[in-house]
């Protein structure tokens, strides 16, 4: 017992919980812009994978760290246009289109990388980003260095979640976008092009996968190896189901899920040898399922959703 | 810009679309192959050796169809009742694990003509099983069933990792983390001798035959075909559609299932995390790219292998990542995809 | 004479091999009520999706205050001030009123949506036009009446001045429909011009200053409402006089389907409440209802798609479980669906697999789980020859036949069986008018040999052509049945605005 309170009460529970949440929170809102506009966008795998490939790659070969960033981010900017095309354009089925790109964009990572890096024992690294130094907050007891003594991406995606609600709540692009998810028809009647609406929703929203991948090689760790992903994007998907579609439950659905995984991190080495670790690593996806489970009939899924639109077609 | 639909589907269509996106894929690869700055057709015609040049190549090749068949069954029959199964990969592990650890504690002492279809129901079963449970939450809650099981993937080689590092541990391993492995009766007999060619490869091809069979002639086979093309007329006609569902999901859960039982019995002997290289997930490609024909599939499986196997040894050589065999079939389901619309929508204005 | 706010000039528009407008022009003056009179398949939507930008004309042109619009430009439309009432709303169920109303009308890039002052403008128009309505409300919790209310405040919101109507009262009960065309009269007098399209004599008649009638795409006829009537308009509207099928007197037989105080809960609604009635072999029940009414949950009912929450059903006499699809086929009763479409065909599959996919089990087309493929395609091509469905082979994809070839394959797959109970849920719905004599005449020939039939329609004409009793449904409540020999136009309106108590000889 005073072995979970030591837990609760460390700095590193809670410095970890809000580094874990970073990419969670990035890809979960990339998700959440994309199905707002009725876009099932399942690509988000291998999209945050090859942000975090061609992130990292960049600052490797000199880019500073926020080129980096941003160049994940164009990059999944360009994944977000392919699944477009594919979802919106041509009508696919989205499941299948969204697994197409997620096989192509994870493949294409590891062959980029694995052209520009050969094997080695030791992956390179790089420099990451570096815990920002907030005057006066970050020199708070406990909660200055639990809290305060996060990278710059970290406090970026909070900011970015609280900007994505009041868009899609408060602006009138936010109900073009919400009614382009609820009935493209009603859409275009008013005069909205829901095709338009669609693909800079899912570009947009690729954008912040990209972004929520590079975080993981340039703040979280220092290097990228194929497979790190792990099935973050898909556990995303699955906060948005959480979140019910809502950008301020998203950040706090990703919140406590990191929460369970600090926790379960911790829980993992005060256990030792007597519980199998891989117990612990199952948590994450079994948690994601019984999220989905507890919120698939309450939620307002976006009426729209997984719905090709094409003019004159009914 | 305007797509209409096509009143008839020319046939030439069908059976060109595939060619037609397979080589469109290999265009598009060729240009990563270039932009590593190695000759395209060079490394093209050495996949094509590596996968065909010799006996042993060719056994290879057929060796790795062999799983890539069972998992493209797999999606194929889920798939064309809408059933999205995403898992066959964890179900394929679980498959897997059932069989090293019934093979190695269970069943080990008995003759290899009773064990081995034992060993292959058993694996078949735990497939089945593993895709019980993205059913159920479908059914149940309503639950998108293409997250959980692909989640549930996760899961699967967590669990192995888990049995294998516990329970069922070789300790004779060195100290890898493998499972024990099936007594030697239990091994598939070999369709070519010093090959690593098992009978497994003429089960997959004999179960293709019997889902086409099935599903063009039978009742279930019709009425999981209108429960995938229309729920609501199927409701109307009658079919019992979480029944449907429910045998839709046990035969493509125990095609993965089985797929597994057959890599262990035919070629490692135990269980490792590392047993497939994402047979599951180019069990889609594969399905797609078939058309989700069950006899089309055995030659879409066909072509995934040689760009595996070739890739191998075009890589050693040539200097170029494997990984460009993920990216020509991952490359493959996109051109497919966009042949698909084609070959049913034409272009207007 | 003042300029007309509106002319379509010399309009033509072709899918495929179909003429939907041929050279339609027409103007329309402020303060004026236009009604397009029609019937389906007349052109009327084509035009009007032309006007609004949905479509691009083939030819002609369309002029708003003198300026012409560009066409294929919905935008364009809503700025030149026309505004569009579809007759299956626009609207999105999960948004507010506001939200559904403010969707498009701001800059999309600006930093905040003025929700306060749309808030008041919404408020004013509703006032002013007396169409009440909540606009922070949820628009999936509102009524059908309520939500036309709201698409109609959309397009004022939009500072509409020419508004178009598509058949506005086919959601709705007498009651909303009067009420509805007070509204518009009160808009014209504001100075706002409008069309409405209907089939509906007696709204035209009532309601429009103008009357403009289509037919195959051409405008036929252009006449005031005070200088016409109602049979020269139906004259007008139909071209000649259709052949409908004679009836027979009838001899009714034994008790067949007996309902007793049926209950039907669908997701916490109760669309049928109590509800009884009789049907008998050799006669043809009527169930009348403007749709949304619960007649598509009765059907539902009777053909095991959806269990009843209490009340009994017996057939030939012997009370009988919840239903299932299985069960209702068994036990001879024919089923035709409302939705031909979605529910009465698989349109990927072949034809003779739709002939036989609702008996499939029977040992008449499958044999230990294998299907027995042989009989399958005989059974289709008897369908075919007998039922004269043109446009495929047994082999064709269902998708492919036009909507009146598919409803006879449907006739026929049930008619073949001789069934004892026939289920037809709006069997001529969007039909031509050959394809609904062919209908009518099937269904008399059930009757003739014994059958007991269920017509359930929204169109009056044809129930009360073709049925020997009739009852109306309003809002889940079944009236008591009329003969069909006392039953008229009058009547049946009273009897499907609820007002039975009022129709005196009800039995």
């Amino acid at each position: 017992m005073t072995q979970l309170i030591d837990i609760f009460a460390s700095i590193g529970l809670w410095s970890a919980v809000l580094r874990i949440a970073t990419p969670l929170i990035l890809g979960t809102l990339g998700a959440l812009l994309c199905e707002r506009s009725g876009v099932l966008n399942l690509g988000i795998e291998g999209i945050m994978t090859f942000g975090a490939m061609i992130g990292w790659l960049s600052v490797y070969h000199g880019a500073d760290l926020w080129t980096g960033l941003l160049i994940a981010a164009i990059a999944g900017g360009l994944f977000g246009v392919l699944h477009s095309f594919l979802t919106v354009t041509l009508g696919l089925s989205q499941h299948v289109s969204g697994l197409g790109v997620t096989l192509f964009a994870s493949s294409f990572s590891y062959y980029v990388f694995r052209m520009v890096v050969p094997v080695a024992n030791t992956p390179p690294t790089i420099v990451p980003f570096q815990p920002l130094d907030i005057p006066v907050l970050s020199s708070l007891p406990f909660f200055g260095p639990a809290f305060f003594t996060q990278t710059a991406p970290t406090y970026l995606a909070i900011i970015i979640a609280l900007l994505l609600a009041y868009i899609i709540f408060r602006t009138p692009m936010g109900l073009a976008i919400r009614m382009t998810g609820e009935n493209p028809h009603a859409a275009e009647a008013q005069g909205v092009n829901p095709m338009v609406i669609r693909y800079g929703a899912v570009i947009a929203g690729s954008a912040l996968m990209g972004a929520g991948g590079a975080f993981l090689t340039l703040a979280a760790f220092d290097s990228f190896f194929p497979t790190m992903m792990q099935g973050r994007g898909w556990i995303c998907i699955a906060l948005v189901v959480f979140a019910s579609w809502r950008p301020g439950r998203a950040l706090f659905g990703a919140l406590l899920f990191a929460f369970f995984e600090a926790f379960q991190l911790r829980m993992q080495t005060m256990l030792g040898g007597a519980v199998p670790y891989q117990l612990f690593l199952m948590t994450p996806y079994i948690l994601s399922i019984v999220a989905l489970a507890l919120m698939a009939r309450r939620a307002r899924v976006p009426q729209a959703l997984m719905q090709p639109y094409r003019r004159g077609e009914r | 810009m305007r797509f209409e639909r096509r009143e008839h589907r020319p046939l030439s269509l069908l059976i060109l679309t595939p060619l037609i996106a397979v080589v469109s894929a290999l265009a598009i690869s060729g240009i990563l192959i270039a932009l590593a700055g190695a000759p395209v057709l060079e490394a093209y015609w050495r996949i094509l050796a590596g996968a065909f040049g010799s006996r042993l190549a060719v056994s290879e090749t057929l060796t790795r169809a062999t799983p890539l068949i069972l998992t493209g069954l797999a999606a194929a029959v889920a798939f064309r009742a809408r059933l999205w199964n995403i898992g066959a990969e964890g179900q394929l592990y679980l498959g897997a694990l059932a069989v090293a650890a019934a093979g190695s504690m269970l069943l080990g002492g008995l003759p290899g003509i009773v064990q081995i279809p034992l060993l292959l129901v058993t694996g078949a079963v735990a497939g089945m099983l593993f895709m019980l449970i993205p059913l159920w939450l479908r059914l149940r809650f309503s639950v998108d069933e293409v997250v959980t099981s692909l989640l549930l993937n996760f899961v699967a080689v967590l669990i192995v990792s888990m049995l294998i590092d516990g329970v069922l541990k070789d300790p004779m391993a060195f100290g890898w983390p493998q499972s024990y492995p099936v007594a030697d009766d239990a091994l598939l007999p070999k369709l070519i001798a010093r090959s690593r060619l098992h009978i497994g490869f003429g089960i997959a091809i004999v179960l293709s035959i019997v889902i086409y069979f099935i599903q063009s002639r039978t009742v279930f086979g019709m009425q999981s075909r209108a429960a995938g093309l229309n729920p609501p007329g199927a409701v109307f006609a009658g079919v019992p559609l979480g029944r449907t569902l429910l045998k839709v999901a046990c035969l493509s859960g125990g095609l993965a299932g089985l797929a597994g039982a057959i890599e262990v019995l035919g070629v490692k002997g135990y269980v490792t995390t590392d047993l497939s290289p994402g047979f599951g997930y180019a069990g889609i490609v594969v399905a797609m790219l078939a058309n989700l024909n069950p006899i089309v599939v055995v030659l879409t499986a066909l072509f995934t292998a040689t760009m595996f196997v070739g890739a191998d040894g075009m890589s050693r050589s040539m200097g170029i990542p494997t990984y460009i065999a993920d990216v020509t079939v991952a490359l493959s389901l996109l051109t497919m995809l966009v042949g698909l619309f084609h070959s049913q929508y034409r272009i207007r204005r | 004479m003042t300029l007309p706010v509106l002319q379509i000039e010399g309009v033509s528009k072709r899918f495929g091999n179909n003429l939907a407008n041929d050279d339609i022009s027409l103007t329309l003056a402020k303060g004026e009520i236009i009604a397009l009179l029609g019937e389906n398949g007349a052109g009327k939507t084509t035009l009007m999706s032309i006007l609004f930008g949905h479509y691009t004309p083939d030819a002609g042109r369309i002029v708003v205050d003198g300026t012409e619009l560009p066409p294929g430009k919905p935008r364009a439309a809503i700025r030149a001030g026309v505004g569009m009432v579809h007759q299956h709303f626009s609207l999105a169920p999960n948004l507010t009123v506001l939200e559904n109303v403010m969707t498009g009308t701001e800059s999309l890039w600006a930093v905040k949506s003025q929700t306060g002052a749309a808030r008041r403008k919404l408020l004013s128009i509703s006032e002013r036009f007396g169409l009440r309505i909540d606009p922070d409300k949820r628009l999936g919790d509102l009524s059908v009446g309520e939500q036309q209310r709201v698409e109609i405040l959309k397009s004022l919101y939009n500072d509409a001045r020419i508004l178009i109507l598509d058949e506005p009262t086919a959601v709705l009960t007498n009651i909303e429909a009067e009420r509805l065309f007070t509204v518009l009269k009160d808009m014209a007098r504001q100075g706002l011009s409008l069309i409405f399209i209907s089939h509906k004599l007696d709204e035209v008649m009532a309601a429009a200053d103008r009357i403009v009638v289509l037919r195959r795409g051409k405008t036929v006829a252009e006449r005031r409402a005070s200088d016409s009537s109602k049979a020269e308009l139906a004259e007008l509207m139909v071209g000649r006089q259709v052949e409908r099928p004679v009836r027979e007197p009838s001899t009714p037989g034994a008790l067949a389907l007996a309902a007793r105080d049926i209950t039907v809960w669908v997701n916490g609604v109760a669309r049928l409440k109590s509800i009884s009635f009789a049907l008998r072999e050799g006669e043809i029940l009527g169930i009348v209802g403007v749709s949304g009414n619960g007649q598509a949950v009765l059907g539902q009912m009777l053909f095991g798609t959806c269990a009843r929450t209490s009340g009994t059903l017996e057939l030939f006499g012997k009370p009988v479980a919840d239903l299932t699809v299985p069960d209702v086929v068994d036990a001879g009763i024919g089923r035709i669906p409302e939705d031909r479409n979605h529910e009465g065909a698989i349109g990927e599959m072949a034809i003779w697999e739709n002939a036989v996919l609702e008996r499939i089990s029977s040992p008449a087309f499958s044999k230990n789980g294998l299907v027995n493929r042989n009989a399958g395609m005989a059974f289709a091509r008897r369908i075919i020859e007998e039922f004269d469905v043109r446009g495929g082979t047994p082999q064709t994809r269902a998708r492919l036949l036009s909507g009146g070839n598919l409803q006879k394959l449907i006739l026929g797959r049930n008619l073949l069986q001789n069934p004892r109970i026939l289920i037809a849920a709006q069997p001529t719905r969007g039909l031509d008018e050959g394809a609904v004599a062919a209908v009518h005449a099937r269904l008399l020939a059930a009757r003739k040999e014994g059958a007991a039939v269920l017509l359930i329609s929204e169109d009056l004409d044809e129930v009360i052509r073709l049925a020997d009793r009739i009852q109306a449904i309003v809002g889940g409540l079944l009236s008591p049945p009329v003969e069909a020999a006392d039953a008229d136009a009058r009547k049946l309106g009273l009897m499907m605005a609820g007002e039975w108590r009022e129709v005196e000889d009800a039995v």
